[in-house]
């Protein structure tokens, strides 16, 4: 395995510990707006990693654009679910969680 | 390049974890946060499997994920999601 | 290294087969309608991963698009219709003899389906060999697309011709093509739409194109094309295809122009769907071109139809009145 390939799988384990926490955050955070948050900035993240590890792996030019579209296209729709979301939920009137 | 499999297979579990948040959540926008875990978790499973299984038709399958998680989530917030004035609860489910 | 059994490989199928299971049962057996939808589109999307690891990326792109997406989207509209009129779902089976008779016809299926299954030939490439040596005068380069739309016109051209009768049907039962939403789409989800649509026409036309070469075609690209048309409809206060001119046009030029080539292969050449070997290439370009407009078409008059007659009045306002208003003008 050459030099960009050994980086590239790096980058791939470097995802795993995120989408991992994004899942965990899913599962024990107390209402909504937490799980939210989690779930899209841990993930994306985590995303972001397995492009970047993906585009260094495969050596041609073309799939790391078509891969860099991919990911500014998650990047995108996600965030804007996540906001219209939360704003729908607000609006239904699910009060954030607050320390008791 | 099988090697490459590990990493999806990691990814594979963390999706499945959140999919236990959407058999419990209590309220219906828990649930429908399966499309956003699969269209950033499925999405990276697809790119890895596309290294690991030498298939670069694969990115397409991922692009695909991307764009009907996208939508999906759209359509639950714009024309499920309703306060119904006649049951007066929200989509409050028991089970 | 194809038939090495890799640990990681196993795992990895393994999980996801077990998930398969756990999912489909989960989703039979809860009452709750919207949680039953949420694991339907999470079993396709789990699906489309399997039809991957079997190497069939023409039927995950086709299930990833069709089977989760667009279908859970028809889902989430029927439901949300059920729920505005009240109306409920049909009740579950409770009497015992009833329980008795759908284990034994269960089992009896699974049993009938596994020896089916453990009775078929391990590996079968008669059809394989059939496929490839005819390869060369199809006119593409992807051998799915080529038994699609090549040896396997008929087929297609029928089944372009089922979807138009579903949009017939679906037409005929709804009053009329009319969505109105409940409420003015904010400016975020104009801006998502800004940005995806003309991402969203990209992709589509892309898929179509490289149905040639790579897995893809007419029914993927259709599909996100219909994507495209349902995220407009979703973000329009009111979406009216009732008075769209395009639309009819639009649903039925797929068949059309199918019809048209076959017709002119007939006089031409004696057999319906025979392309000229010089010009195949091109005539399925073309036909997949229709299709996929009729697709997308059909697709989108499916999900507005099945929307259009739950007109919901803005939270806030006086509601009554405005539902019993809304019927009496359009009926």
């Amino acid at each position: 395995m050459s030099l960009t390939d050994l980086f590239g799988s790096f980058l791939l384990l470097l995802a795993i510990p995120f989408f991992w926490g994004g899942s965990l955050g899913l599962l024990r955070f107390p209402d909504i707006y937490t799980r939210l948050h989690a779930l899209t900035k841990a993930d994306n993240l985590g995303l972001g990693l397995v492009v970047a590890g993906s585009i260094l792996i495969s050596k041609e030019w073309t799939v790391g654009v078509k891969l860099l579209l991919i990911w500014l296209a998650v990047l995108t729709a996600s965030t804007i679910s996540c906001y219209l979301i939360a704003n729908a939920a607000r609006k239904r009137k699910i009060n954030p969680w607050k320390i008791p | 390049m099988n090697y490459y499999l590990w990493p999806a297979l990691f990814i594979l579990i963390s999706v499945v974890v959140g999919l236990v948040r959407i058999l419990r959540g209590p309220t219906a926008a828990d649930r429908m946060m399966a499309a956003q875990l699969f269209g950033t978790g499925g999405v990276a499973i697809l790119l890895i499997l596309a290294q690991a299984m030498q298939m670069p038709s694969l990115v397409d399958v991922a692009l695909i994920y991307a764009l009907l998680a996208a939508i999906t989530m759209v359509v639950f917030v714009r024309c499920q999601w309703r306060s119904h004035e006649n049951t007066g609860e929200m989509e409050d489910e028991s089970h | 290294m194809e038939n090495s059994l890799n640990l990681a490989a196993v795992t990895f199928d393994g999980v996801l087969a077990l998930v398969l299971l756990v999912l489909a049962w989960q989703l039979l057996r809860s009452p709750n309608l919207f949680k039953a939808i949420v694991l339907f589109i999470s079993f396709g999307l789990m699906l489309s991963l399997a039809w991957v690891r079997l190497k069939a990326v023409d039927i995950a792109l086709a299930e990833a698009a069709i089977g989760a997406g667009l279908t859970g989207a028809l889902f989430l509209t029927a439901l949300d219709r059920l729920q505005r009129n009240n109306q409920k779902a049909g009740d579950s089976l409770t009497s015992q003899p009833g329980k008795v008779i759908a284990g034994i016809s269960v089992l009896a299926l699974t049993g009938i389906l596994g020896w089916t299954v453990w009775t078929l030939p391990p590996f079968s490439d008669q059809m394989l060999a059939l496929v490839s040596s005819n390869m060369p005068i199809s006119g593409v380069e992807n051998p799915v697309t080529a038994v699609l739309l090549n040896f396997r016109g008929y087929d297609t051209l029928l089944e372009i011709g089922v979807l138009l009768l579903a949009a017939v049907g679906v037409l005929a039962v709804t009053p009329s093509a009319v969505m109105v939403a409940d409420s003015a789409p904010s400016p975020i989800l104009i801006l998502l739409l800004r940005l995806l649509l003309p991402f969203i026409i990209l992709v589509s036309g892309y898929i179509l194109w490289i149905g040639k070469y790579a897995p893809g075609g007419a029914f993927q690209a259709g599909a996100v094309l219909a994507a495209g048309g349902i995220l407009l409809a979703t973000a329009a206060v009111r979406f009216n295809l009732s008075a769209s001119k395009a639309l009819p046009l639009a649903t039925g030029i797929g068949l059309l122009i199918f019809l048209l080539v076959a017709l002119a292969t007939m006089m031409l050449r004696g057999n319906y769907l025979q392309y000229p070997v010089a010009h195949a290439g091109t005539l399925i370009l073309v036909i997949e071109a229709a299709a996929t407009l009729s697709i997308a078409a059909v697709l989108v008059l499916l999900f507005v139809g099945v929307k259009s007659d739950a007109d919901c009045p803005a939270p806030g306002e006086d509601s009554k009145n405005f539902i019993f208003e809304e019927e009496n003008t359009i009926k």
